[in-house]
C-alpha cells in the first residue's frame, strides 16, 4: 500500500540552527498519525515545511508518488494537502459564513468568477452551511471572526481546513488554548473526520494524542527520535526521559 | 579622464554616504517597529534648518550646530514616538503612510512659513572649502569631511550594535518583538530611543548635506524616493545592507547625471525597480 | 447551538446585489446637479472623473490591500493614449476610451508581476518608482507627449456622432457620468462576486489564503490589471473632456492626492471611494484662492487625524453611527 504522504531526509537549517534534520515520515491513506515532543523539537517547522511555507534545506516531500517539494502552498492544497495554524490564523473582518464560502470557492474554482453575484452560488454556500452546521458552528454564521470567541475560533480554523476536502490534513494543536474541560467538543470533531483523510496531528495534550492516533513519532531537537503505536511509545523509557512526568495537560 | 571618473567615484561616495546618514533610520525604524515612516524626510529637513537658524541667528560656528541638529532632531523624534507613532505600531502600511504623508505635509507648510520656500545658503567654515589633493586627485574638502563623518558614525554605530547591551536588545527586538519583551527587554523604551537615534542622525544628515543636497521646504518630497529607495533595496533593518545600497545608488546617480544627463533621474529609477525584481526583499533583507 | 430549520427562508447573510434606497438617491444626485447647477458642470465633470480614478484605486487598495504610490500612472497613460490618437488624427471618443483602457490595463498587467512580490514596502516603492519612472519619460519624451507645456491640438468628435461638447460642459458631463455609472455598476458585481470575496480574503487573512488553496498572485495581477484599465478610463475621460493632457497626470501628487480621497472617503466600500473624491475637489475649489501653504497644512492635518481618530472615513463614521442608531432602536 502506497503511502499518500512521505518525507525523505527533510532538513530545514537556519543558519547554523537545525530546526528540522533529516526527517523520514511516512503517512498512509486513513491514517491517524501524531506527532509529539517537547517545544522546541521542530514540529511546527516541519508543518511548514510539508505545507510549503519554507523550502527545505535538504530532502523531498512526496503526496503519493510526486515530488512535490518545489510546489507552492496553494498548488499543494489543490494536491490535497491542508494544514491548520497553531495561532488562529484567519479573516479577521469576514464573517465565519463568509469565511468558509471563500474557503469553498476557491476549491471549486468560483473565485475566478467576477460577474457573477456571490448569493447565487447556491452549491458553495449550501456546503459551506453543511460544513458549518457539523461543527456547531452554523449559529455564528453571520457573526465577524474578530469578534468569534476564542474556542469557535479554533473551530473555524479546521473548518477551513475541511473546506477544501483534503486527502491529508496537518493539524498544528488544534486544542492550543482551550481549556481541558471543553476538549471534549473538539476531540468529537476530530473523531468525526472522514476515515478516508490521512491526518497528521501536533498535540501536546497527551489524552487527546493518545485517544486519536494509532501511530505516534516522536521529534526531538528536529530528529526523529522514535515512533510506533501508543503503547509502544507509552513504554519506551527515552520518550518518557524527554518528557520527565509530562502527561496531559499542565 | 580617469581622474574625472574617481571624482565622480568619490562625489558618488560622499553623496551615498549622506543618503546612509539619512537613511539609516529609517532602514531601522521600518525594520524594528515594522513602520513605514515616509516623513523620516522632514527630521532631515529640520535638522538642517536648526543649523541655518543657530548659524545665522545665533552665531554658532557650523561644526558645533553639527550636534544640535543631531540633539534637536532626536528629541522632536522621541517626542512624535510616543505620542503618534506608537500609536499606529499595529495600523495597516496605509494608515502609516497617509500618517507619515500628513506629518510631511505639516511639515513642508510650517517650514515653507518659516522660512520661504528658496534655498538656504550655509556658510561652510574656511577649512572645509577648497580642494585637497589626495593621490593626485582633487576632492572637495567638504566631501571628504562628509565621508570622514559617516564613516566615524558608521563605525560607531557598527560598535553601538555589536558590543553594546542596548544594541545587543535592539539586534533581539528586530528579530522577535514577542520573545524579546517576554525575555524582560523594555521594548517600547527601545523603539523611543531607537527612533530618536535614528531621527537624530537624519537631522545630522540633513545638516551636513545643506551644502551638497540644499535645503528648501521640499526637501522631504524631494528626497524621500531616495532614502526608501535605499532602505527597499538594502534591506529593511540592516546597516550593512543599507550602506551597500547608499553606496551604489549614490554612486549610480552621480554617474548616470554626469555621463547620460538626458536620462537623468530616470536611471536610478529603473535601477531601483531592476533590483527589487532581483531581490523582493532588499539586498541584505529577511527572507520569510 | 443550532441553526435555523431547515426550510426557513434565511435573512441574506451575504451580499445580495440588489440596489438599495439609499443607493438609488446617491445615483439621482449628480443627475439633479446637472439641472440645478448649470454653471458647475466642468468642475462637475472633474469630480465625476477623479471619482472612477478612485474607484479604480479603491478595487486594489480597499478590497485586495495593494497599496500602490503609483496609480496616476496608469490615469496618465490613459490621458495620454486617447490624447495621442486624437493628435493623430483620431478622435471619436468611445473608441478612444476602449483603446486608453486597453493600453493601460496591458500597462497594469506589465507591472502587475513586479507588485504582486515582495513585502508591502517593496511594493510601496515598486509603486513609486513606476509612477516616477513615468512621469520622467513623458517629461524627456517632450517631442511625443509635449512635455511640460503638455498635450494640446486633442479634437475630440461628437459622442455618438451627435452630440458636440459644448463649452458650458454639459455633454462632457453627461458623458463622463454615463461612463462612470456603466463602469460602477460593473466594479458593484465585482466586489459582490466570488473573486470579490477573493480579493477580500487577502485583504483579511493574506496568510490564510494559499493555506485555502488560493493563488493569490493570480488574483492580484488579475485585480490590478483591471484597476489600471478603469484609472485608464478615467485618464482618457479627462483628456477627452478638457481637449489637453498636462504632465501632472502622471505625478506622485496626483497618486498621493487619490490615496487622501480614498481615505478621507472610507476604502473599501466603492461609495467611500466618491464621496471622498466629491469632498476633497469641491473643498479644494472652494480653498483654492486661499493660500496654498495653508491647504498644504490643514490636508496634512486631516490627514493625520483622520488616521487616529476618523476610522473608516467618511462612510465608514457613517456606517458605524448607524449600527449604533439601529442597536438602540
Amino acid at each position: 500500500m502506497s503511502d499518500v504522504l512521505r518525507t525523505a531526509g527533510l532538513s530545514k537549517h537556519w543558519g547554523a540552527f537545525k530546526a528540522n534534520d533529516g526527517i523520514d515520515l511516512a503517512l498512509p491513506a486513513g491514517a491517524r498519525h501524531a506527532l509529539i515532543g517537547p517545544n522546541g523539537a521542530g514540529k511546527t517547522t516541519l508543518i511548514n515545511l510539508l505545507a510549503g511555507v519554507h523550502a527545505p534545506t535538504a530532502g523531498e516531500v512526496f503526496l503519493g508518488e510526486e515530488n512535490v517539494t518545489g510546489l507552492a502552498q496553494h498548488q499543494r492544497v489543490k494536491r490535497g494537502l491542508t494544514r491548520t495554524f497553531q495561532i488562529n490564523t484567519l479573516f479577521a473582518g469576514l464573517s465565519v459564513l463568509e469565511s468558509v464560502v471563500l474557503a469553498v470557492c476557491e476549491r471549486t474554482g468560483a473565485s475566478n468568477r467576477w460577474l457573477n453575484l456571490l448569493s447565487r452560488r447556491r452549491e458553495e454556500i449550501a456546503e459551506a452551511e453543511a460544513l458549518l452546521a457539523q461543527l456547531g458552528l452554523d449559529g455564528d454564521a453571520e457573526v465577524v471572526t474578530r469578534n468569534l470567541p476564542y474556542g469557535k475560533q479554533r473551530l473555524l480554523e479546521i473548518a477551513l481546513a475541511l473546506a477544501t476536502r483534503p486527502r491529508i490534513l496537518l493539524l498544528d494543536e488544534p486544542a492550543a488554548g482551550i481549556p481541558a474541560a471543553e476538549c471534549a467538543g473538539l476531540f468529537d470533531v476530530l473523531a468525526a473526520l472522514p476515515p478516508d483523510v490521512s491526518i497528521l496531528l501536533i498535540e501536546h495534550d497527551m489524552q487527546l494524542v493518545f485517544r486519536f492516533a494509532r501511530r505516534i513519532t516522536v521529534l526531538v531537537g528536529g530528529r526523529v527520535l522514535t515512533e510506533g503505536t501508543p503503547d509502544e511509545i507509552a513504554a519506551d523509557d527515552r520518550v518518557r526521559a524527554v518528557y520527565l512526568g509530562e502527561s496531559g495537560h499542565g | 579622464m580617469l581622474s574625472n571618473f574617481a571624482g565622480i567615484l568619490f562625489d558618488g561616495i560622499a553623496y551615498g554616504s549622506l543618503l546612509f546618514l539619512v537613511g539609516i533610520g529609517l532602514s531601522v525604524t521600518l525594520g524594528l517597529m515594522n513602520f513605514v515612516n515616509l516623513a523620516h524626510g522632514a527630521f532631515a529637513m529640520l535638522g538642517g534648518y536648526v543649523c541655518v537658524v543657530a548659524m545665522s541667528r545665533f552665531g554658532v560656528p557650523f561644526l558645533a550646530c553639527l550636534p544640535i541638529a543631531f540633539l534637536v532632531s532626536a528629541l522632536v523624534g522621541m517626542l512624535l514616538e510616543r505620542t503618534l507613532y506608537r500609536r499606529l505600531y499595529r495600523a495597516s502600511p496605509l494608515d502609516q503612510v497617509l500618517f507619515s504623508i500628513g506629518l510631511t505635509f505639516m511639515a513642508i507648510a510650517a517650514a515653507t512659513f518659516a522660512f520661504g520656500p528658496g534655498q538656504q545658503p550655509v556658510a561652510l567654515p574656511e577649512l572645509l572649502r577648497g580642494q585637497v589633493n589626495v593621490v593626485g586627485v582633487d576632492i572637495g574638502a567638504y566631501r571628504l569631511f562628509l565621508v570622514a563623518v559617516v564613516i566615524l558614525i558608521t563605525a560607531m554605530l557598527a560598535w553601538l550594535v555589536a558590543r553594546t547591551r542596548f544594541g545587543a536588545q535592539v539586534r533581539a527586538a528586530v528579530d522577535d518583538p514577542r520573545a524579546a519583551s517576554g525575555m524582560g527587554i523594555d521594548v517600547g523604551r527601545i523603539f523611543a530611543l531607537t527612533f530618536a537615534l535614528g531621527s537624530g542622525l537624519a537631522g545630522l544628515g540633513g545638516a551636513l548635506g545643506i551644502d551638497v543636497l540644499g535645503l528648501d521646504p521640499t526637501f522631504p518630497v524631494k528626497y524621500m524616493v531616495y532614502f526608501l529607495l535605499v532602505v527597499a533595496v538594502g534591506g529593511a533593518g540592516s546597516i550593512k545592507g543599507t550602506l551597500a545600497a547608499a553606496l551604489i545608488l549614490g554612486i549610480v546617480d552621480v554617474a548616470g547625471k554626469y555621463y547620460v544627463p538626458q536620462v537623468g533621474a530616470f536611471v536610478i529609477y529603473a535601477l531601483m525597480v531592476l533590483l527589487l525584481m532581483l531581490f523582493p526583499a532588499g539586498l541584505y533583507g529577511r527572507r520569510t | 447551538m443550532s441553526g435555523p430549520a431547515a426550510g426557513t427562508p434565511q435573512a441574506p447573510l451575504l451580499p445580495e446585489g440588489r440596489w438599495t434606497r439609499a443607493e438609488i438617491v446617491f445615483w439621482l444626485v449628480p443627475v439633479a446637479a446637472f439641472f440645478l447647477l448649470p454653471g458647475h458642470l466642468v468642475l462637475g465633470s472633474q469630480i465625476l472623473i477623479v471619482g472612477l480614478f478612485a474607484l479604480s484605486l479603491d478595487l486594489i487598495l480597499g478590497y485586495a490591500g495593494i497599496v500602490s504610490l503609483g496609480h496616476a500612472a496608469f490615469f496618465g497613460i490613459g490621458a495620454y493614449a486617447a490624447g495621442l490618437l486624437s493628435v493623430h488624427g483620431w478622435g471619436e471618443p468611445l473608441s478612444g476610451l476602449l483603446v486608453a483602457g486597453a493600453v493601460a490595463a496591458l500597462a497594469g498587467w506589465a507591472c502587475s508581476f513586479l507588485v504582486v512580490r515582495g513585502n508591502d514596502l517593496t511594493r510601496l516603492m515598486v509603486t513609486l518608482g513606476i509612477g516616477l519612472l513615468l512621469f520622467e519619460a513623458a517629461n524627456k519624451a517632450a517631442f511625443i507627449t509635449g512635455g511640460v507645456d503638455g498635450l494640446s491640438g486633442i479634437e475630440t468628435w461628437k459622442l455618438l456622432g451627435l452630440f458636440g461638447f459644448d463649452l458650458h460642459g454639459r455633454v462632457a458631463y453627461l458623458y463622463a457620468l454615463a461612463v462612470l455609472f456603466l463602469l460602477f455598476v460593473l466594479m458593484r458585481r465585482l466586489a459582490h462576486s466570488p473573486f470579490g470575496l477573493s480579493l477580500r480574503g487577502i485583504r483579511e487573512g493574506a496568510k490564510r489564503m494559499p493555506a485555502i488553496g488560493a493563488p493569490v498572485r493570480k488574483h492580484q495581477v488579475r485585480i490590478y490589471t483591471i484597476a489600471a484599465g478603469i484609472a485608464g478610463i478615467a485618464g482618457a475621460l479627462l483628456a477627452q473632456t478638457t481637449q489637453f493632457v498636462a504632465l501632472d497626470v502622471l505625478g506622485f501628487p496626483r497618486s498621493a492626492e487619490l490615496l487622501i480621497m480614498l481615505v478621507l472617503g472610507g476604502a473599501g466600500m466603492l461609495y467611500g471611494a466618491l464621496v471622498g473624491a466629491a469632498v476633497f475637489m469641491v473643498a479644494q475649489d472652494w480653498l483654492s484662492g486661499v493660500n496654498p501653504v495653508y491647504w498644504q497644512f490643514w490636508i496634512g492635518l486631516l490627514l493625520v487625524l483622520i488616521v487616529l481618530f476618523g476610522h473608516g472615513g467618511i462612510m465608514g463614521m457613517l456606517a458605524a453611527a448607524r449600527s449604533r442608531w439601529s442597536r438602540r432602536r
